[in-house]
């Protein structure tokens, strides 16, 4: 457990100064001021429709979690699987990482666990600034009405679920990423996958929940269709978020034992 | 097996079909510099790797301080600093930050890594990122994270790569000064014997993955025999009557003819004979065949 800890604490060392981990917080802050900008500059409009204010959350928090769930998300956790290996490949420190008088699988589960606290960190904040935002937005422009509807229910659910699905994506492209020292081949198949899932998850293809890529679009699909009625009644824990987790469980045993036959050339 | 660092028995290890280590024993006596010689590609760097389980050997093959490793990997890995090729260096990371990191890892106090960037000579250049460091300091930079836990057993993979002569001088320093005055045993590679040969105590030389030699400096130059060059005029009747008269021709060139030395008595008699006969010696003297050539012998027989 110690040296769980501690492997924990050198892969936030090492990458504090890296992209990667400042990606966790710029790409949040970026994408929610943008459409924050958006609402305020376009406020006039959005007034003229009238939206209840729930519907005005909704399409306030939607503009967000629409762009991550398809597009960004994916393409972030594959870039997050990435880079945590990426630092140990091109310094060339596998070797000295495994000559540490540590457990491989204490190195390897942290390497895995800190890939999953960075998402978890970018979502979070997601979460946060829709919501620290949207009543920034109210405070601005006292006409909308933000203030009538709490969202908090609605936005941590729909972030835990779009949080749980791509678990399942980050364990295989961990594994990829383990295996391959260069950027294309991982990328490559995760991009090939990502269109893949939007594609299958789009047209409603029944098999589509067994593509690990399509579960955040399906889960979020699910959200999206049960908002005309009650919004806070839908359950985190569906088909789509069980596929990920089982993935995400059983690719992590499978690159742990890749990583126990790995041998340091 | 209590006096020995490491014990490697009948060793063998290969990557798929390809033999890279064959039947090596090892036997580091502890508080020695081991200098291990041996070409580029005979097995030196897979060794390494070995003794730090980055490759899994057979069970019952290698012993560190007389431990089984694979059974006991996490203790042995405690005990031992290594450089292995490249010094594995984060090029984002400060020199500084590279060893904390590595203070982090080993559970160790952070202010070590001054102490070790002061010891290596990289104290000034601390706060630069590694990636701008020249080759020299990457490997003083390695040498450091090595030490920095104070490991009993240090295995060093050519670790005057890239150094000018100075930086050469002053590794060599250091290993002495760890294996005298801090009783640290070293396991030193190299594919230069005249780099071993100022520091190690014992020699170890392997060619493709065969130990072809394993003892000590005297013992390594026990190995060369002298030899005595004859610089004669009308070298080809002077060669024949030498053979003619029982004398063993090892070399021979267009000015000097090579045989094996026995003693300083013989040497004058096979002078006269030369004379008597009319040829004209110019010079005829003893010489120590150098180490240098004996290794490349010793790897290039087999």
């Amino acid at each position: 457990m110690h040296a769980l800890y501690i492997s924990l604490i050198s892969e936030f060392y090492k990458s504090r100064k890296t992209l990667a981990f400042w990606a966790a917080i710029l790409l949040p802050v970026i994408i929610c001021g943008l459409i924050s900008f958006g609402f305020y500059s376009d406020a006039e409009k959005i007034i003229a429709n009238h939206y209840p204010p729930m519907i005005l959350w909704a399409h306030y928090s939607g503009a967000a979690l629409g762009v991550m769930g398809f597009l960004i998300m994916p393409f972030y956790v594959i870039f997050m699987a990435f880079s945590v290996n990426n630092i140990e490949h091109k310094n060339d420190t596998w070797k000295m990482l495994f000559a540490q008088p540590l457990n491989k699988f204490s190195i390897y589960a942290a390497k895995y666990l800190y890939a999953v606290l960075l998402i978890f960190i970018c979502l979070f904040l997601f979460a946060t600034l829709t919501y620290a935002f949207g009543h920034l937005l109210q405070a601005l422009v006292p006409k909308f009405n933000f203030n009538q509807y709490n969202p908090l229910n609605i936005l941590v659910n729909s972030y835990a679920k779009l949080f749980l699905s791509s678990l399942g994506i980050l364990s295989l492209q961990f594994i990829l990423s383990l295996l391959w020292s260069d950027f294309l081949k991982p990328m490559g198949i995760g991009f090939v996958g990502t269109i893949m899932g939007i594609i299958t998850a789009n047209v409603g293809w029944k098999y589509a929940y067994l593509i690990p890529y399509s579960l955040p679009a399906l889960s979020l699909k699910l959200t999206r269709i049960k908002k005309g009625g009650d919004p806070l009644d839908f359950p985190v824990f569906t088909q789509e978020i069980w596929i990920s987790l089982i993935y995400a469980v059983i690719l992590f045993i499978i690159g742990y034992f890749i990583v126990t036959k790995k041998s340091i050339k | 097996m209590g006096n020995y660092a490491i014990e490697t028995v009948g060793l063998n290890f290969n990557f798929g079909n390809q033999a890279i280590v064959k039947d090596l024993s090892l036997q580091v006596p502890k508080g020695s510099i081991y200098g291990f010689l041996g070409p580029n590609g005979a097995g030196k760097t897979t060794t390494i790797k070995i003794l730090l389980n980055l490759l899994k050997s057979p069970s019952d093959q290698v012993f560190i301080f007389g431990k089984e490793i694979n059974s006991n990997r996490i203790a042995t890995l405690k005990r031992i600093g290594a450089l292995v090729e490249q010094p594995a260096i984060y090029g984002h990371l400060t020199g500084k930050e590279n060893l904390v990191n590595r203070c982090i890892l080993l559970g160790i106090k952070k202010s070590k890594a001054d102490e070790m960037l002061s010891l290596v000579g990289l104290a000034e250049a601390a706060n630069k990122k590694a990636n701008k460091y020249s080759l020299g300091m990457k490997q003083r930079l390695g040498i450091a994270q090595a030490l920095i836990s104070d490991p009993e057993l240090l295995l060093l993979d050519e670790p005057t790569n890239g150094l000018d002569p100075n930086g050469i001088i002053e590794v060599r320093n250091l290993m002495i000064d760890l294996a005298t005055k801090h009783q640290k045993t070293i396991l030193v590679s190299s594919h230069l014997l005249a780099e071993i040969e100022r520091t190690a105590t014992h020699v170890g030389i392997i060619n493709k993955g065969q130990l072809l030699f394993q003892g000590t400096i005297n013992e390594l130059h026990l190995l060369s025999k002298p030899v005595l060059e004859i610089e004669v005029d009308k070298i080809e009747s002077a060669s024949s009557l030498l053979t003619k008269s029982g004398y063993e021709i090892m070399a021979k060139t267009d000015r000097i003819i090579t045989i094996p030395f026995t003693s300083s008595q013989k040497s004058g008699e096979l002078n006269t004979l030369l004379i008597q006969n009319g040829f004209t010696v110019s010079s005829l003297y003893q010489q120590r065949k150098d180490l240098e050539n004996l290794f490349l012998d010793i790897t290039k027989t087999n």
